[in-house]
């Protein structure tokens, strides 16, 4: 079954098991949370934002292996980074996720490229988005639970 | 009924040499059964969800668009007197079906959960007052909650629910201590949907009935799966689901006692549900019409009586004794996979195997089972307190019907070691 493991990459069941920045940072200034009712999956992301800059990021939660792994890559990948740079960025992990196509933005993602697979498995589209939505409304300061389904 | 010359056929061919059900020869009824998903055999796995359809019921439906449609109740034509007995006819299969006894009992709704909200909002909003108590259960689908909530706070009243216990069964001591003097209805699950546990439905009817409360039971997992006769419960209320036994989707069953449903005003306004209408006054009209307002789903209820006798021809008491061996075998077969949960452990049990894998979400099990062919359920099955009571966000549910086979929970096994493989 190369789909498969196309899907399940090696690097998003390491992220899965072992997830980064799986913690509440030390200054938090913005947070949302992200539920999907149907999956149950739920994840809260925190954010420690100076200007426009994203000085540290972290999430807690629960969710399947793709949920998670893209929730913990995705804080690896922002940390540092400013809203328009995320902006752009989700946009190009959208597009790879949604379609496998990157319009040839695919350097940009770095690992996030692993996440390619999903493409394949239109369900699970919104597993991979979670995190990114809820990172979306955190930083437009959002209140309301925020949900991919 | 129209296929009524087959009958003697068909059962010859079920009870030929043993009192067992011919699996082989029922599967060949299902033609989705013969299909491939993503290049394997499908290995359908869902049937809590929803049941497939027998050859006869989609025949049937075939039959009515093709050669019978018109609306019913109102022409003097042919077409519509046939559409209308063949209606008549179906009501007169659920009728015979749980037992009920008369036709006026049988109301025909969406679904269990249309049959519900019915009570809901016409014998709920008639009865239940400001105090009052709606007594359910822990294990119940949100189609038993919602209905329930929705009442109690219009009417400022107050929903209690029953307690289980780790295996999944009801804490019936528990459901009695909590009925009291302001209980005005209790509602509950006969088997339910994310655990698979029979409630002792009976018992709790007549301790209920003892304190002059009535009773509704969401039927929608039982009468699939087990023989239900309502009039022996007792149960005031009883409510299930044609596509979820064998019939299409769409209708659905209210069986009432029918003092009870006289004495309740009715549901939704409209045509077929009245005698006659001024802007004085309307008259309504008898049962079971009065709760059916509009053009039902003719094809619906005539596709669901279709249903009722191919599972008459094989009969309930078959189908109950085979899934309860298929349900024992897979206990054994996957409870015995290191790493695996089962969620739902009662002692009376119907085919639903609910479980967790250590260290994989089911939403991940769902997916890689899918690429074996094999179709479950992965979530929390409409019933996020179950979810919360055992402490887990979802599970991984196998549900299963009498045309499943023990090859069938071998490949749901095999999968599973497929996923621990995936995941270590």
């Amino acid at each position: 079954m190369p789909e498969l493991r196309e899907l399940y990459q090696e690097v998003i069941l390491e992220h899965s098991k072992a997830p980064r920045n799986y913690r509440q940072p030390a200054t938090v200034n913005q947070k949302a949370e992200g539920f999907n009712p149907l999956c149950g999956d739920r994840f809260m992301v925190y954010l420690d934002v100076e200007g426009d800059e994203i000085r540290d990021i972290g999430f807690q939660g629960s969710g399947c292996a793709i949920s998670k792994a893209s929730a913990s890559m995705m804080t690896q990948a922002v940390k540092g980074k400013s809203r328009e740079e995320v902006r752009k960025l989700f946009e190009t992990f959208h597009k790879l996720v949604t379609t496998g196509e990157t319009n040839g933005n695919r350097d940009d993602l770095g690992k996030l490229a692993v996440f390619s697979g999903v493409s394949e498995f239109p369900v699970r589209v919104k597993c991979a988005t979670l995190a990114w939505h809820t990172l979306q409304a955190a930083l437009e300061g959002k209140q309301d639970t925020i949900s991919t389904e | 009924m129209t296929t009524a010359a087959k009958l003697p056929q068909a059962e010859q061919a079920s009870t030929s040499r043993s009192a067992r059900i011919d699996i082989d020869k029922i599967r060949r009824d299902f033609p989705i059964l013969a299909r491939d998903v993503r290049g394997k055999k499908l290995v359908y796995l869902d049937n809590a969800a929803t049941s497939q359809k027998p050859r006869a019921v989609i025949e049937r439906i075939v039959k009515y668009y093709e050669q019978e449609n018109a609306n019913i109740h109102r022409g003097v034509h042919f077409l519509s007197e046939l559409a209308t007995r063949e209606h008549d006819c179906a009501r007169e299969a659920v009728k015979e079906f749980v037992n009920a006894g008369s036709t006026r009992e049988i109301i025909f709704v969406r679904g269990t959960t249309e049959a519900i909200n019915l009570v809901a909002q016409t014998y709920g909003r008639a009865n239940v007052g400001a105090g009052d108590e709606v007594l359910i259960t822990a294990m119940e689908h949100h189609s038993n909650i919602v209905p329930w909530q929705i009442l109690c706070e219009e009417k400022g009243a107050q929903l209690r629910v029953a307690p289980i216990n780790d295996d999944g069964e009801l804490l019936v001591g528990e459901l009695h201590k909590l009925i009291s003097p302001r209980t005005k209805i209790i509602a509950l699950a006969h088997v339910s949907n994310a655990l698979g546990t029979v409630n002792p439905v009976k018992k709790i009817i007549d301790c209920a009935h003892s304190k002059n409360i009535p009773v509704l039971i969401d039927g929608a997992q039982a009468v699939p799966h087990m023989k239900v006769d309502v009039q022996e419960l007792g149960a005031d209320f009883y409510t299930f689901s044609s596509h979820k036994m064998f019939g299409p989707m769409g209708i659905g069953v209210l069986y009432g006692k029918a003092e009870l449903l006289e004495a309740m005003p009715p549901y939704q306004g409209g045509g077929d549900m009245i005698s006659s209408v001024t802007f004085e006054k309307t008259t309504y009209n008898k049962l079971p019409f009065k709760f059916e307002a509009g053009t039902p789903d003719v094809a619906g209820a005539i596709g669901l009586g279709a249903a009722i006798e191919y599972l008459n021809q094989i009969g309930m008491d078959k189908i109950e004794k085979y899934e309860h061996e298929l349900l024992a075998y897979a206990i054994e077969q996957v409870s015995s996979i290191p790493g695996v949960r089962l969620i739902g452990t009662a002692k009376a049990k119907t085919g639903v195997l609910s479980f967790i894998i250590e260290g994989v979400h089911p939403h991940d099990v769902g997916t890689i089972l899918d690429q074996e062919g094999i179709a479950i359920r992965t979530g929390h099955h409409c019933a996020q307190p179950i979810m919360d009571r055992f402490g887990i966000p979802a599970t991984a549910r196998a549900s299963f019907a009498f045309y499943n086979r023990k090859d069938e929970v071998d490949a749901l096994a095999a999968g599973i070691r497929r996923v621990q493989e995936v995941f270590n």
